[in-house]
């Protein structure tokens, strides 16, 4: 019996590891590749490792592409974009959850609708209305429409909707306002839907392509992910530059990963159990 | 006497009681107002005025003229609205199942007693919290034809390798792999949250019975975690649907592969954006969501026949 289980636990992790090698070759090869010369990365036969670990890839690019101000765009658009819908979603989502107001099923059922739409449908007519704001290739219009989120809003009410109402009616009679029980009672107690919540979104909003791709254009006001297109274009054949790109685009989420992991992983547990 | 006193409490308890709810009512106005209003402007009026461009002709100074069912019309007899219909679909039928097995597998391995497990969740996880575009960018790399590593790999085996993206009839699947292999840990960690939810005494129950670990998980695990399978269906199918970044980045317009990886979105994509024909591209958005909103239609009719929610 004891020898059965030992047999089972090591064909599992046998199995495991195969998904391991899977999951991060792609990884390794995008790091070693950026540390090679333009010449080594396609020599025949190929190296694995590189012969020597160069920065010339990574010199490369921060010259040819406004790298620090692409970052600092992607950084102030997702530290915005997460700031932002944490406020509105929350504050909307306690409102859905906890008030009693006319047309509360009504809206609710419209932002709901909202949900239910792909994005693509949105996109001709928001590039419009920020053409109308005069907002065109600005860094606002990188995170305006991403600050108001069905989505966010849905998933903190689920959150809102565990609290049991005897908190609430307790600070009431302590005359508390409104906005104090929504400040100092009710938020912190959601902390695990906050998390989630801003995980998603700085996720969301420092990978996001499409949007940005359409609504800017000059290289310095563009963020990350359509800079990498660029830099694709550019470097067609230059694969240690086109993968020091890649890298730098990839480091700060991960990092954030790591710190964050139980949140993450959590976060992601929680919308499959509440969604 | 008493009795008007009564009523003059209760008068006036019910004054009061409004009072209240009307401070209720104006707080809810204020905590709401930002969202309606964001909503109003980026999505609500965009939705209406995006379902009324489908009727029109927009030009590339946004100048719309009314042709009624003009672009539905021309829609409905495209060649190229089938075909990138045919390949979204494909890839949806292809990805959502194969992604679906993969991650439950994976969830089911990690959800048993072996040491390490918190290791092999993080890393599993670690390529849905990387950037879409640069991930597209190291699998190109990966696939090329001349350097890449994984003709060198197949070399080994003795196997020629080839362009693999170049190839018409591979390179939506090359793209598939790419599709899976960054959501396959993120489905897990939600499959790995149903299963633990499952109580431990079913498993010693079979184990008593002399069910081994497989038949646990057809019998027991798989019955059970279906809402989780229904969840993660319907968020893959979706999300499958709309696939973009990956074949944006990885076939290029003059690609010998491009006809036979366009998906919706990217022919979207391309009136909307590139030829600037908004109304035509207004008309496929619509077109898209009706897709999207017949199938989650079907499936939530669906659900209540083959989930098992005990």
């Amino acid at each position: 019996m004891q020898n059965q289980r030992k047999v089972q636990h090591l064909i599992i992790h046998i199995l495991l590891i195969i998904g391991v090698a899977a999951t991060i070759v792609p990884f390794i090869w995008m790091v070693f590749t950026s540390f090679k010369t333009t010449g080594e990365a396609m020599a025949i036969p190929p190296t694995i490792f590189p012969k020597e670990f160069r920065m010339d890839a990574y010199k490369k690019i921060i010259h040819s592409l406004p790298f620090g101000k692409v970052y600092l765009n992607t950084f102030i658009s997702t530290i915005v974009t997460v700031a932002g819908q944490v406020l509105i979603c929350t504050m909307a989502a306690y409102a859905f959850a906890r008030l009693e107001f006319p047309g509360k099923n009504i809206i609710f059922m419209i932002i709901l609708s909202v949900l239910m739409v792909p994005g693509q449908i949105f996109l001709v007519p928001q590039y419009m209305v920020i053409m109308k704001m005069g907002l065109l290739d600005t860094l606002p219009a990188l995170f305006l429409p991403n600050l108001f989120s069905a989505f966010g809003t849905f998933m903190m009410r689920q959150f809102f909707m565990t609290i049991p109402k005897e908190l609430e009616e307790a600070a009431i009679l302590d005359g508390c306002n409104r906005f104090q029980i929504f400040g100092k009672i009710m938020v912190p107690l959601v902390k695990s839907g906050l998390s989630a919540l801003i995980i998603f979104t700085a996720k969301f909003a420092w990978n996001d392509f499409m949007w940005p791709l359409i609504v800017n254009t000059s290289p310095e006001k563009m963020t990350l992910g359509p800079s990498l297109s660029t830099l694709q274009g550019q470097y067609t054949t230059d694969y240690p530059a086109q993968m020091a790109g890649a890298v730098m685009a990839v480091i700060p989420m991960i990092i954030l990963f790591f710190v964050f992991q139980k949140q993450f992983v959590e976060g992601v547990a929680q919308s499959g159990i509440k969604g | 006497m008493n009795e008007m006193k009564n009523v003059q409490v209760k008068q006036r308890k019910k004054k009061h009681i409004s009072k209240s709810k009307k401070s209720e009512w104006i707080a809810a106005y204020i905590f709401i107002a930002p969202l309606v209003i964001g909503l109003l402007v980026f999505y609500i009026y965009p939705f209406f005025q995006n379902f009324w461009f489908s009727f029109n002709e927009v030009n590339r100074f946004n100048i719309s003229t009314f042709t009624g069912l003009e672009n539905y019309k021309i829609l409905a007899k495209d060649k190229e609205l089938f075909r990138t219909l045919g390949n979204t679909l494909k890839y949806v039928v292809i990805t959502v199942p194969i992604g679906i097995c993969l991650s439950m597998f994976l969830a089911a391995l990690l959800n048993t007693k072996i040491k390490g497990t918190s290791i092999y969740r993080t890393i599993f996880f670690l390529p849905s919290v990387t950037m879409s575009v640069a991930i597209a960018l190291v699998w190109k790399w990966m696939y090329n034809g001349e350097f890449g590593i994984l003709n060198m790999f197949l070399n080994l085996f003795g196997i020629q390798g080839q362009n693999w993206l170049s190839n018409p009839k591979l390179a939506l699947y090359m793209v598939m792999i790419v599709g899976i292999w960054m959501s396959v840990g993120y489905n897990m960690i939600i499959f790995l949250a149903g299963m633990q939810g499952i109580s431990q005494t079913y498993y010693e129950a079979a184990a008593l019975d002399g069910a081994g670990p497989v038949k646990q998980f057809f019998k027991i695990t798989v019955p059970l975690v279906t809402p989780t399978i229904f969840f993660v269906m319907i968020t893959s199918i979706i999300s499958g649907f709309q696939v973009f970044d990956t074949i944006y980045m990885m076939i290029g317009k003059t690609s010998l592969a491009y006809e036979n990886t366009q998906t919706l979105v990217m022919m979207f994509y391309r009136y909307a954006f590139d030829y600037g024909e908004k109304g035509y591209a207004a008309a496929i958005s619509i077109f898209i969501f009706a897709i999207i909103l017949l199938i989650t239609i079907f499936q939530f009719v669906m659900q209540k026949k083959w989930i098992n929610y005990d």
